[in-house]
Formats: structure tokens, sequence, C-alpha cells
């Protein structure tokens, strides 16, 4: 379902927003703009769409207008021409009490600096939006309890902001937000003012989270390795204009202007890399003879996978058996796997090099196995990790 | 060449007379009231015995600052304006600046968070306080005489306007200085103007209030010194009347009395402008 459809958003910084206008349609540029009426064209005819459940990044360099944009969405920048639907319905033409219900129950946001407010604790900062609601503050401060055990900081509920580092105000923004429930999260250069480490666990705990609340994100990046690794698809913006919309393998391996190509060839690590270097040590596979079908779908449970490779004893690959394939063997009370496995499946050699990855899993539809010449199972590639470690690894080569 | 000159005391003259005439029968009406009501609180105080008077001032700093030093400077400032015959004069001198201040305050915050959220009033009352503040005092004192005649409710009427700018200042200015990335996030968050003000603005502007706060006491207790010409009595009144008679020391007796108390009252101010220290 579309959460949120964006269409021909336009922001002009200035008093005089038609002059500017009626120059972009004859096609001048940002930089002419300004150079000829001092006005900034923050964002240029901005349309994309996200999905309930997807985790969009708009990234770009700054002034690029990624945050414009975002804040478009919950009208904190009000856009000069264009539509904003959120569930349909066009944030442009709401008045003020629909916006602010739309801003305290639908989307939350969360900031660069964490915007905390230092006169109360971490726990009254995470009840802060049930406060703005009017939610008594009994309930609120409970709801704020629980929202602050989910991100590992209930120890901290009493103490103040400035008694916290970097990476726990942050949580205590994302608490703020999660406490609201959202459907949609504003994530606005959430993690850049972390130190590098902390921003990794945190983009690994955003992973593991969505994972499990599937909220609709938009989070705004300056950064390509995190683009990659955190969004379904990304948004590449320049000079107030999305220059190209996809999935991080789209990005990365079909960039749509020169300007995309020189911003990922830093990533262009895929040379460097063979199956062996990115592939995963799976510990779940299912050994034949031994896992018979209810074996095999309790590996898959407790992994939380759908697939799952089938070796023999030597620990040669012998194929692979699905989530279904698995339950109807247990269903017809077959205690054997071999009826449900798939024997022709897609191997590559550990030597193969990781840029050929991209274009063997581009249509398959499980997981890549990597065996050695001897056919000897050795682990696994998953499309979306492969793009997230290549995109951490390249980005501390 | 003989250029005529700009008729501006004139027009300012009329103006004032004008009002005066219509006003007068309710301003001077309020007047007789106001002093009635100092009267009271002014005789109401004075029924306190003084040493009585002067632990529980001294009980009450205590509470308020916790600092022992300040507490006992308190108490022999006190005593010595006791000693020098001058408590009266120093009651009635504190009463008018804590009816004057609370005046000032009452009208100077509103007005200061008014002026802070409205750009346009902000552009209009700013150079309005910049000639409140250069003005010199006395001028106060002129205009405060047809609507109020001599006495204490003139030399309020003053001393309101002499003390309020720092108020209005101060209280503009802590709110703008609210940070831009909290302002939004409770924009973000779905905020009312009116929540913003009570959950942010305020309380992060509340030691900057104080300050001015603080200010409007230290210039009220100032103006109403320069009152007494007007009829303000008090402390200033003895200076006022040691000046006429060149009683160098009472002038300085009643001087050093003035100073006590802006000493006490700045103090204490000060200690409850600080931002607490929590934990």
């Amino acid at each position: 379902m579309t959460k949120i459809q964006v269409r021909n958003v336009y922001k002009i910084f200035g008093p005089h927003p038609k002059k500017a206008m009626d120059m972009l349609a004859q096609g001048k540029s940002k930089a002419e703009i300004m150079a000829a009426i001092r006005h900034g064209v923050g964002v240029h005819n901005a349309s994309f769409e996200v999905q309930e459940g997807e985790t969009v990044v708009i990234m770009g360099l700054s002034g690029s207008g990624k945050s414009t944009l975002v804040r478009c969405l919950n009208r904190l920048i009000t856009p000069t021409a264009g539509s904003v639907l959120i569930d349909g319905k066009d944030v442009m033409t709401m008045g003020e009490r629909e916006l602010r219900q739309i801003r305290q129950r639908k989307m939350a946001m969360v900031f660069q600096n964490f915007a905390l407010f230092p006169h109360r604790t971490v726990r009254e900062n995470t009840a802060m939006g049930l406060e703005i609601q009017g939610i008594p503050k009994a309930e609120r401060l409970s709801r704020a309890t629980e929202v602050l055990a989910l991100v590992g900081l209930e120890t901290w509920a009493d103490a103040y902001p400035r008694e916290l580092s970097g990476g726990m105000q942050q949580r205590v923004g994302l608490a703020r937000a999660l406490a609201l429930s959202p459907d949609i999260l504003l994530m606005d250069e959430a993690f850049s003012a972390l130190d590098p480490l902390i921003r990794r666990d945190m983009q690994d705990e955003l992973i593991n989270m969505q994972n499990t609340l599937r909220k609709t994100i938009v989070f705004i990046s300056h950064d390509l390795d995190e683009a990659l690794k955190l969004g379904d698809r990304v948004i590449l913006m320049k000079d107030g204009a999305i220059v190209q919309i996809g999935t991080p393998e789209q990005i990365l391996t079909s960039p749509a202007t020169e300007y995309v190509a020189r911003f990922v060839q830093d990533v262009d690590v895929t040379k460097v890399f063979t199956a062996e270097s990115v592939m995963k040590h799976s510990e779940a596979v299912a050994y034949l003879p031994a896992d018979g079908p209810r074996a095999a779908l309790r590996k898959m449970r407790k992994h939380n996978i759908a697939y799952l490779f089938v070796v023999d004893h030597n620990q040669r690959l012998v194929g692979i058996v699905s989530a279904d394939a698995a339950a109807s063997l247990a269903a017809q009370g077959k205690d054997q796997l071999s009826e449900g496995i798939c024997t022709d499946i897609k191997t590559v050699l550990p030597s193969t090099p990781a840029q050929e990855l991209f274009e063997i899993m581009s249509d398959l539809p499980y997981p890549l196995a990597v065996a050695d010449e001897n056919n000897k199972f050795k682990g696994v590639i998953v499309r979306g990790t492969l793009v997230a470690v290549l995109a951490e690894r390249g980005g501390v080569a | 060449m003989n250029i005529p000159k700009l008729p501006i005391g004139t027009a300012i003259e009329t103006g004032i007379d004008f009002l005066a005439v219509h006003l007068a029968v309710i301003t001077k009406a309020s007047a007789k009231v106001v002093e009635a009501v100092l009267r009271i609180m002014e005789s109401g105080l004075l029924a306190i015995p003084v040493p009585g008077f002067i632990a529980l001032a001294v009980c009450g700093i205590w509470l308020l600052t916790r600092d022992r030093k300040m507490s006992v400077a308190s108490a022999i400032g006190l005593a010595l304006i006791w000693n020098m015959g001058l408590w009266p004069a120093t009651i009635s001198t504190l009463v008018l600046v804590v009816v004057a201040t609370i005046c000032a305050i009452a009208l100077g915050v509103p007005l200061g968070i008014v002026v802070a959220i409205s750009a346009r009033l902000h552009k209009i009352v700013m150079p309005v306080l910049d000639i409140m503040q250069t003005m010199p005092a006395f001028v106060y004192l002129i205009p405060a005489i047809p609507f109020f005649g001599l006495g204490k409710t003139a030399a309020i009427f003053s001393t309101v306007i002499f003390s309020m700018p720092p108020a209005i200042r101060f209280t503009c200015l802590g709110i703008r200085q609210v940070p831009a990335e909290l302002v939004e996030c409770s924009v973000a968050l779905g905020a009312t103007r009116w929540q913003r003000l009570l959950k942010l603005d305020l309380p992060l502007a509340a030691s900057t209030i104080m300050a001015g706060v603080n200010q409007t006491v230290m210039l009220a207790l100032s103006m109403v010194v320069i009152a007494s010409m007007i009829g303000a009595k008090g402390l200033g009144g003895e200076v006022w009347k040691a000046i006429q008679r060149l009683q160098m020391g009472h002038g300085f007796e009643a001087g050093i009395a003035i100073v006590i108390i802006a000493m006490i009252l700045d103090r204490v101010l000060q200690k409850l402008g600080a931002p607490k220290q929590k934990k």
C-alpha cells in the first residue's frame, strides 16, 4: 500500500517564490536563480512514493535539499507547489488542527542533534509527544518507561539529557518518536552526529527493530554507506532535484547519471571482494539423512529464514529446501527430507568476484550458495546483506 | 534664515494635558485607593516588632538561598538600618519597590512574550524601549503629577514605567534564545503555540527572565529614590531632605540603607534566577 506520495513538490526560499518558479519553468538552474534574484531553490520538482513498511533513504550532499524535502512531508516547511499525500490525504490542504493531529499520531520525527528538552528527564522527554496529545501523566510516563526499555535505556529514565552520551541521547530521541506509535518515522540525519562505531550499532539496531515493527521510514543521510545499508530504496538528490530512485543494487550497478556514478565510485569495491569475503558462514543447514522435515522447520524458525540448504555428512551441498516444502512433507507424516529438496540450484565458487554476484543474484528467488570445487558447502550470500557488507567495508577500505 | 522651533514640547504637553483632563477623574480616584492600600501595607509591616521582622526576613533569606554567610550579613545590615533609625523609611521604600516591581513584571513579562512571538511588534517595541531606557529618569516624574498628583501613586507610576523595559527585553530575549531545533521538534510533535510556550519557551527562558526581574527590581529601587522628589518619601525622602538641608551625615546614612536593601534583594534574586542544579 502506498503510504506517502510526493507529487511535483517545489520549495523556493525567498520573498517572491513565483518569480523563481517562472525562471525554473524557463529551465534556469538553481545557481542562476540565486545569482539573478537571490532566491534559493530548496526542492525542485520532487516526486516519489513510499510503500507501507518500506525504508526509503533520501541521500545527497549538504545543500541538496534532502532535509527540506523531508520537512515538506509533515509540513514543518510548506512547499511552494505540489502535493504531499499521506494515506491519500493531502497535507497541503489540511487545516492547523488536522495537521497537528497527523504530527501527533501519524508521523514522528527524529533529529540530527537529538533535540531533547534539557529541562526534562529522559522519561519526561520520551513522554513529551504523549503529553502534547493530552494523555494523563501516569499513563504517559508508564508508556514512556516501556518504550525506554525497548531502546535499552530504562535505567536512565530519571537522568537528564546532558548526563547521556550522544548515542544514548539519540536513543531517547528515537524512543520519543516511537512512544507515539506512529505509522511513519522521519529520521533527519538521525545518526550523523554519532561516532562511527556507535553509528553502526544504531544502524544495526534500527534494522533489527524494523524487522519486527515494520514502520514506514524516511531516512535522510549524506552517507552513501548508510543509505545502502538501511534503505530498501534510495533516493539520490542533487541541487534540490531527484537524480535517481532505486534499490541499493540499482544505484550501485547502474547509476543513472554521471553524478551518481561519481558518488558511488568510492563504494565500487565489488571488484576487490570475492564471494568468500562477503558470504555468511551459515550454521543453518539441514544434514542428510539425519534431519527430517520437522527438524528442518525448527531450524528455519530458529534462524528466522524461509529456506535451508541441505548438505550430506561430508558437508557436500545437496540442494535447498523451502519452508513450504518441509511443511507439506511434515503434514504428510514423512520423516525424510529428500523428496522436498530442490537439487537444481545455482552455486558460486568462493573466488567469484563480488561484481558478478549482483547479476547472478538479480533473478534468484533464494539466497546464493557458495561451494568449492568439490561442491563442499562454504556459506550463503543474501541479497540485502551483500550490499550492506560491501557498503560497510567500502567505507572502511 | 530663521528656522522656526518645532513644537515637540508643545505637542507632548497638549497631548498629556488632554489625557489628564479627561482621565484625571479616574486616575486621581485610583491614586486615592492605591495610597490607602499602601498605607495599610506599611502600617501592617510596621506593626511587627523590628527584631521579629529581622528574624523573619533572615529566615526567609536562608530558606531561599541556603547561604549562611549571606543570611548573617543580611541580619547585620538590617540591624544597622534599625540602629540608624531608618526603619520606617526603609519599610516605606520596600513597599513601594515591591508594589512597583510586581506591576512592572505583571505588565513586562506578558508584553515580552508577545513581542518575542510577533516579529512586527518586536520592530515597534524595541525602539520604544530604547527611548524609555535612555530618557533621563526625572522626566517620567513630570507627567505622573497631572494624572496622580504628588504622592506615592505618582511615584509608583513613574517607577513602573522606568523599570519595565528590562522585564520586557529579557523575557523576549529568553524566548528568542530557545534553540531552533527544539522549537522545530515541538512543532513536529504537534504542539500548539500555547503548549510550546508553556512546555518549552518559558521553562527554558526562566533564568533569563529572572535576570530581567532582578534588573527591574534594581531599577525600581533607584527610581523610588528619585521619585522622592514627587512625594515618595521613604529612604529617598530622607536623602532628599538631607540635600535640602545639607545634612551630609544623614544623607549618607540613608544612602547606606538603600545599598543594604539593594544588595539583599539582588543576591536573593540572583540565587533564585540561577538554573537549579538538579541531581
